[in-house]
């Protein structure tokens, strides 16, 4: 009967989803107790440590590696954690011995050998990590990372292993201030088991931190539990920690609203109104070591010619940036009054007002100094931004606006919208941009070198207005040569009032981080790079 | 009937390079360097560029890189996304995903729009009729955003009856939520048109003819009323099942399913050429599959229509 055949079809039907729902039963949810629930993304890459720069993969490379130093979550200052001892007499020189003691979780010893294995793993070109340029400023790194062509060497010429426990760095250049960028995870030290058999690696890494991976299902969730056998300093105060993939962070605070997830690290801007009463306080909103700047081509000669500067800095004036973090920011943003960030603290160089009137809006002056430095090229400007993410359009409407008024011309400014990140990018280092463009910076190691050297000096890697000062790349290469800390920060901030004077960049604002938690946690903090601290959350 | 479903399998072949070519060229025609991109705001090293490019082959000319692409395809090598992960493997992760949540609201469709299709188009003008088209017009009108937002926040965060979002996608009881939100907007449609050919043929000749026959109502209904009716709706099914299985990059975004509409939406932000390509075109195979079992189904709902 076709009656039944119709039948036997719905029947079919059912059957497959009952089978489904079978298949489907355990697994979920939960977690043990003394655990903590947080959001997370998938990382891009396999977690190495030299090929991971974003900042999800970074999360669990800092849980699960300790490197020779490691920035304090509070002051943001690198204090020894396996180094015992990183000295130098001429900046340039250095011998490095590692703390005995500490082990991989797979039981093998952390030696010196672990470290030079590492870096140079990191730095040939054979391996194409996306962090090998940390490598460059030790000597050699040309020959296994030519700039074309193949590598002539395996290892990099500086690096000398002595013994177990010492070996010795040889800098390209005098760089006082390098021990310093030593906490970055990719300089993290690398078990045997990396190089013997890296596919089984890579599906489950081994290092020598507070955790151990537990499992990784991708798109869903890692679990990571406590290392009983971690001897550190820095032991972990809850018994493990989930990472739960979200794709979108308002998911993630639906979710810690309704008490599925415990921590989230990003808080969706929309939600910023109402978070405080929502968390009941439960909210973090701290400085981030990002800054976020709009720089000048200068490499057109309509803004490089002598005078411009006036321009540039009365643009500088005619943006109300106490308005705009403000009202579209929700003071999740400062408005910036120099070129670092406020989380390198006073005795790291940043210096709050050393921008002084350039960063102060002042609508008279700020047209005034146009006027005097010739008006703006071809009597408008525009602003260049991807838009594919961020609030991007929405602060550039703002600054546009902003800059009209100041002039008393809706026509003076206009934002240039760019359909996504690569695009943009591509532009950039392309020169084909022809006025001001967005550039964010976030630090690789919380030192007022890192944002300076890479994005003003000469040619600098970051450099993408191409502004070039000889006054500024002196005074950076003094710093570097000096022998203590206190003398370089001083010669840096001497540098960075060339940047006041001649404005290749103005200074927008800083960017904050920001979290909520639930009721379980406490001890919730985020470090300088805004990720949270996880070892140090306690759970109810 | 054999010929005709070996005739459509060899249309299928032109139809499958042209579209695989064309998405192909599309997303590789988007401005940006992928690669440079995968940098984040870090300068990209020129050296390694040049050596993932080599390694992704786009250093190739473009039909080159095609040629590659295909002749890989046929022997089931969907490449390697530019994070160095075999695309097969992305959609062995998503695909399961979507497919469990796709039936789920197929089936939800099917079971509820049907139903009340018919219901409703047996009684006409009767208050059920006029509910049924009030919860349809309102169904339709919202955007799936808003619904979705909504039931999470209801449901989920404050009667708590489920958990808002699906943190195991093989739970189906975590499935619910996003299903129904994903079936509603079809069920609406499936259920009007059920009702109108239902209420139309239920005033044709052969069902008088039935009715005077002395059928039984069951038999008049279920056998010779529906058989009539479903043509419209299966052709509307078949389609919508065909673009369930493309994901729902807005339900799947709400609801954290980690699915391929969120794996095509990354990819198309990222310009990931191997993901998109590899991802749309098992889309439309399963698109090409679906219309086919469509007009087959035809064949078997009215033996008028006969495939030779």
């Amino acid at each position: 009967m076709r009656g039944g055949r119709r039948a036997r079809a719905m029947v079919a039907l059912g059957g497959l989803v009952f089978a489904m729902a079978a298949a489907g039963c355990g697994g979920g949810g939960g977690v043990p107790a003394g655990w903590v629930r947080a959001s997370w993304g998938d990382p891009q890459n396999p977690l190495e440590p030299a090929n991971t720069n974003e900042v999800q993969g970074g999360k669990v490379l800092d849980m699960i590696f300790r490197g020779l130093k490691r920035y304090d979550p509070r002051t943001g200052a690198a204090v020894n954690m396996l180094a015992e001892r990183i000295g130098t007499r001429d900046s340039q020189n250095f011998t490095i011995t590692v703390k005995s003691g500490w082990t991989f979780s797979n039981g093998e010893k952390v030696t010196a050998k672990s470290f030079v294995d590492a870096w140079n793993y990191g730095a040939l070109l054979d391996n194409k990590q996306k962090n090998a340029s940390f490598f460059e400023y030790i000597d050699g790194y040309e020959k296994v990372h030519p700039a074309a062509g193949a590598a002539s060497a395996r290892t990099l010429a500086g690096l000398v292993v002595k013994d177990e426990r010492t070996f010795t760095v040889r800098l390209r250049t005098k760089f006082s201030t390098w021990p310093d960028t030593l906490g970055y995870t990719a300089y993290a030290p690398l078990p045997r088991a990396f190089f013997d058999d890296h596919r089984a690696w890579l599906k489950k890494p081994v290092g020598n931190g507070p955790y151990t991976i537990d499992s990784y299902t991708r798109g869903s969730a890692m679990r990571l539990s406590r290392w009983d056998g971690y001897r550190g300093p820095d032991r972990a105060a809850n018994k493990g920690v989930e990472l739960r993939v979200y794709t979108d962070n308002n998911t993630a605070y639906t979710d810690l609203q309704a008490g599925n997830l415990d921590l989230v690290d990003d808080i969706p801007s929309t939600q910023l109104k109402n978070v405080t009463k929502d968390l009941d306080g439960r909210y973090i909103n701290q400085p981030a070591g990002i800054i976020q700047t709009l720089d000048f081509p200068m490499y057109r000669a309509e803004w490089n010619r002598p005078g411009m500067e006036k321009v540039r800095k009365g643009l500088s004036m005619a943006i109300n940036r106490e308005q705009i973090t403000t009202q579209i920011y929700r003071r999740t943003r400062t408005p910036a009054t120099d070129w670092t960030s406020p989380v390198l603290g006073e005795k790291g160089g940043y210096r709050a007002g050393l921008c002084q009137d350039a960063c102060t809006y002042d609508p008279g002056r700020a047209r005034r100094l146009i006027e005097e430095g010739g008006g703006l090229p071809g009597g408008r400007v525009t602003i260049s931004s991807n838009v594919d993410n961020g609030s991007h359009r929405l602060w550039m409407d703002a600054v546009c606006n902003s800059i009209n008024n100041a002039l008393g011309n809706d026509r003076s400014c206009t934002v240039n919208p760019i359909g996504t990140f690569a695009d943009f990018r591509n532009q950039l280092s392309d020169e084909r941009l022809d006025d001001m463009f967005r550039s964010g910076w976030q630090m690789d190691y919380p030192l007022i070198q890192n944002f300076l050297q890479p994005l003003y000096y000469t040619d600098a890697s970051s450099n993408y207005g191409k502004f070039s000062d000889p006054a500024f790349d002196r005074l950076i290469d003094a710093a570097n040569s000096r022998t203590s800390t206190a003398g370089a920060i001083a010669e840096f901030q001497e540098a960075e009032t060339v940047l006041a004077r001649q404005m290749p960049a103005i200074p927008l604002w800083y960017q904050n981080g920001s979290a909520g938690y639930s009721e379980k946690l406490s001890g919730v903090m985020l470090n300088p790079f805004s990720v949270p601290v996880y070892e140090r959350i306690t759970v109810k | 009937m054999g010929r005709f479903v070996a005739r459509r399998l060899l249309q299928m072949i032109p139809v499958f390079i042209g579209t695989t070519l064309l998405i192909f060229l599309m997303v590789y025609s988007l401005p940006g360097d992928p690669v440079k991109a995968l940098f984040g705001s870090k300068a990209a090293d020129p050296a390694t560029v040049a050596r993932l490019r080599h390694e992704y082959g786009l250093d190739k000319p473009l039909l080159q890189q095609y040629w590659d692409y295909i002749t890989g395809l046929f022997q089931g090598d969907f490449g390697q996304s530019f994070t160095g992960r075999p695309v097969a493997d992305l959609m062995a992760e998503a695909f399961p995903v979507t497919i469990r949540l796709a039936l789920f609201a197929f089936a939800i469709e099917v079971v509820f729009g049907i139903g009340l299709g018919v219901l409703t188009g047996l009684r006409r003008g009767k208050f059920l009729d006029q509910a049924v088209l009030i919860f349809t017009l309102i169904v339709v009108s919202i955007p799936v955003f808003v619904l979705g937002n909504m039931a999470q926040f209801l449901i989920g965060v404050k009667w708590k009856l489920v958990t808002p979002t699906v943190q195991d996608s093989t739970d189906l009881s975590q499935l619910i939520l996003p299903a129904v939100v994903l079936a509603l907007l079809s069920l609406a449609y499936v259920t009007r048109l059920t009702r109108t050919t239902v209420a139309e043929n239920l005033r044709a000749d052969y069902i008088r003819t039935a009715v005077a026959k002395g059928l039984p109502r069951r038999r008049v209904v279920g056998v010779h009323l529906m058989r009539n009716s479903l043509i419209p709706v299966v052709t509307f099914l078949g389609t919508d099942l065909g673009m369930l299985m493309g994901g729902a990059i807005i339900t799947e975004g709400i609801f954290n399913v980690p699915g391929v509409g969120n794996t095509l939406y990354h990819a198309v932000i990222t310009s990931e050429g191997p993901t998109v390509v590899g991802v749309v075109t098992v889309l439309v195979l399963v698109y090409l599959v679906s219309s086919l079992v469509v007009d087959l189904l035809y064949a078997v709902l009215d033996p008028r229509i006969r495939y030779a």
